[in-house]
């Protein structure tokens, strides 16, 4: 299993790669791990990103501008192994930069960069044949989102090709900070539970330590990614720094094992 | 896994292909799909669901059709363009006229289709992306007759350029929210359109307005305008006695092309020509020619040719006619291109600009830029038919919403 899931809950921290620029990507990103990250989301910038909200929109954008392609952040997947070993590596990507590369490629050139799991956006299970085949033949991890909106048959579908870890989804909507949290992602969780073992990671919203203590209570997961993309975006020129304090923050609610599992 | 199955025929080599399951609903040969966020894919089984039955309720098409006659304005005449034909000096030409439909395109056949389908699932919002703004419209004129709120995402340089539709979609009680990122046009305003059912998605219907999008919308779409080519292929066995030589439409997302195409479909002899935009040069982001420039792969939802750069990033594009002016197009299209059946031609901006020019002058038939296209395309292929052969050209627009444009653009003395 690469994930570990320990602390409760667990900090999947989300980046866009190539914002600003892939050397501050990687300072960022080693930073995250340092100050307690369990998992990290490379997030491949897509020019059409219909399921972001403004923050990853604009994150997007600006590493595009200096053409930051999905090659890159495998390579910087493979530079982020070589540092950490226990960490687990998902690529988060939009289906056609992966279908460019060609599939079997794809997920070829992760399992030699040391990913442990890909979660595509827009590829849902009905989809996913030729892809779960592919994942399956090099080890990698198929992470599918399940959405308050699935039926109990969705849920049981996805809880079916999901390996490594399931991604609820605590609202409809895009990705980004909201004030409150709803119930929700509680309730889905639950539903999730009926069909799976496997942990349970919540993202969209979640901003803030209260946030990420609160569903702590609920999954072994809590995935934080507009958040650190809007400090990246505020913090030019300290970056790693910025984020570093705000996972330290976050790491400190979270109750921890007395001792740390390394694979 | 247990069984891979590596003797299955895949039916072309490209990068980036993606072999479908041969269960899958709503594929065109291999393209067409559903790729979208978990989110939504609840409410396109419903969708599909809901649409499946209507088609097979007799009231929801009694009731479509008498819209379709009573308030838009079916069946659109066939017009033999004799001037144009003398000319022009060879095939026989005759227009189908979506020009004359209420709100000025062909757009108002999907919308009633699926405005009934709103009501049918009993929601009450309604959203639409718009190019041109001839969706845009339709779609808010529907929401008007029918009573439901109704927001319309259009890009930012379209707003600038379709002025006059922005205006009306706003008379009509509609919101136009302006999309600022990207190249500020159809494609943004999906992707905005997109974002805005992700979040409202119990209680809201996405009216997309084209052939695109993840199944059942090409599908359905598509059906919702086939009454174009019904009428047409009636039509002109009564004025000929027999089918057309040729068909030529503008292909945008593609659906009043498909529409006028598909029940001729079966007539192997009638060539089908769906017209893209070539804008102001081959080179990518010059046009939104995607049989010229494009490859398979996935934007907003299905499978199918996409203008994009060598790591997968969606192309800009560019049209003198934004109904036109987008990176992907129809999954049925890219089957129709690949099998042959129908052959794609590009017509640059100033070939439609002329265009606009000869029909408003021999005819008395100012077109849509976007149909402008089409008839282009029929000014150099007519010439080199027969006088006895007979081509049908789709004025699936009219272009009052391009005048200024036109101002724009031409010199008339």
């Amino acid at each position: 299993m690469p994930f570990h899931f320990e602390n409760k809950p667990a900090l999947v921290a989300y980046v866009t790669c190539g914002d600003p620029d892939l050397a501050t990507t990687r300072e960022v990103i080693l930073a995250a791990i340092e100050a307690g990250a369990s998992v990290i989301e490379l997030g491949v910038p897509f020019s059409d990103p219909l399921a972001d909200g403004p923050v990853i929109q604009r994150a997007s954008e600006r590493a595009l501008k200096h053409g930051t392609s999905l090659q890159n952040v495998l390579t910087l997947a493979a530079e982020i192994r070589e540092h950490s070993q226990s960490v687990g590596l998902v690529i988060f990507s939009y289906l056609n930069p992966i279908l460019r590369m060609g599939l079997a490629k794809f997920c070829q050139v992760a399992r030699l960069a040391g990913v442990d799991g890909t979660l595509i956006t827009d590829l849902p299970v009905e989809e996913s044949t030729e892809y779960l085949r592919e994942a399956r033949k090099n080890d990698l991890a198929t992470i599918f989102l399940a959405a308050p909106t699935s039926t109990d048959q969705r849920l049981k579908l996805i809880a079916e090709v999901s390996t490594g870890f399931i991604y609820a989804i605590s609202r409809t909507g895009v990705t980004g900070a909201r004030q409150q949290m709803t119930g929700d992602a509680k309730a889905l969780v639950k539903r999730i539970r009926r069909f799976t073992k496997l942990p349970i990671a919540v993202g969209f919203g979640i901003s803030t330590p209260a946030q990420f203590a609160a569903v702590g209570k609920f999954a072994e997961g809590a995935v934080v990614g507009s958040a650190i993309v809007q400090l990246i975006e505020q913090n030019p020129g300290r970056e790693a720094a910025a984020v570093a304090e705000f996972v330290k923050q976050l790491s400190a609610v979270s109750r921890q094992p007395s001792a740390r599992r390394t694979r | 896994m247990a069984s891979a199955t590596a003797t299955r025929k895949v039916p072309h080599q490209t990068t980036g292909k993606l072999p479908p399951k041969a269960t899958v609903a709503g594929r065109f040969g291999v393209y067409g799909g559903r790729y979208v966020p978990e989110t939504l894919m609840a409410a396109l089984d419903e969708l599909e669901r809901e649409y499946e039955k209507a088609k097979r309720d007799r009231k929801f098409q009694q009731r479509l059709d008498l819209l379709l006659k009573t308030y838009a304005g079916r069946p659109t005449p066939l017009f033999f363009a004799r001037r144009l034909t003398t000319k022009l000096g060879g095939a026989k030409i005759y227009l189908k006229r979506e020009d004359l439909l209420h709100t000025g395109a062909h757009k108002i056949n999907n919308c009633l289709g699926q405005g009934l389908l709103v009501e049918r699932m009993g929601k009450h919002r309604v959203i639409a992306e718009t190019g041109a703004g001839q969706h845009g419209v339709a779609t808010a004129t529907v929401c008007a007759l029918l009573g439901f709120e109704c927001v319309v995402y259009m890009g930012t340089e379209d707003m600038r350029r379709q002025e006059l539709n922005v205006f009306r979609m706003r008379l009509l009680d509609a919101e136009v929210r302006g999309v600022d990122s990207g190249s500020r046009t159809l494609k943004d305003a999906i992707n905005e359109a997109m974002r805005d059912w992700v979040t409202n998605v119990r209680t809201t219907h996405y009216l997309l307005g084209s052939v695109l999008g993840a199944h059942p919308y090409p599908t359905m779409v598509r059906d919702f305008h086939r009454v174009i080519g019904r009428e047409a292929r009636a039509q002109i066995l009564k004025a000929e006695g027999k089918l057309p030589n040729a068909i030529i439409a503008c292909v945008g997302g593609g659906s009043n092309s498909i529409g006028i195409f598909y029940d001729f479909l079966k007539d192997k002899r009638v060539e089908l020509i769906g017209v893209e935009a070539g804008g102001r040069g081959e080179a990518l982001g010059e046009h939104a020619a995607r049989f010229r420039g494009g490859s398979p792969g996935v934007l907003q939802g299905t499978y199918s040719y996409v203008l994009q750069d060598a790591s997968g990033q969606i192309a800009l594009t560019h049209s003198v006619s934004a109904g036109l002016d987008y990176p992907s197009i129809g999954p049925e299209h890219a089957m129709l291109k690949d099998t042959g059946r129908a052959e794609y031609v590009p017509a640059s901006d100033a070939e439609a600009l002329e265009a606009t020019v000869v029909l408003a002058r021999t005819e008395g038939i100012i077109p849509a830029l976007e149909s402008a296209h089409a008839v282009a395309e029929v000014i150099k292929r007519a010439p080199k038919m027969k006088k006895s052969e007979v081509v049908i050209v789709n004025i699936s627009g009219r272009g009052d919403k391009d005048i200024g444009i036109l101002r724009e653009n031409l010199k008339l003395d």
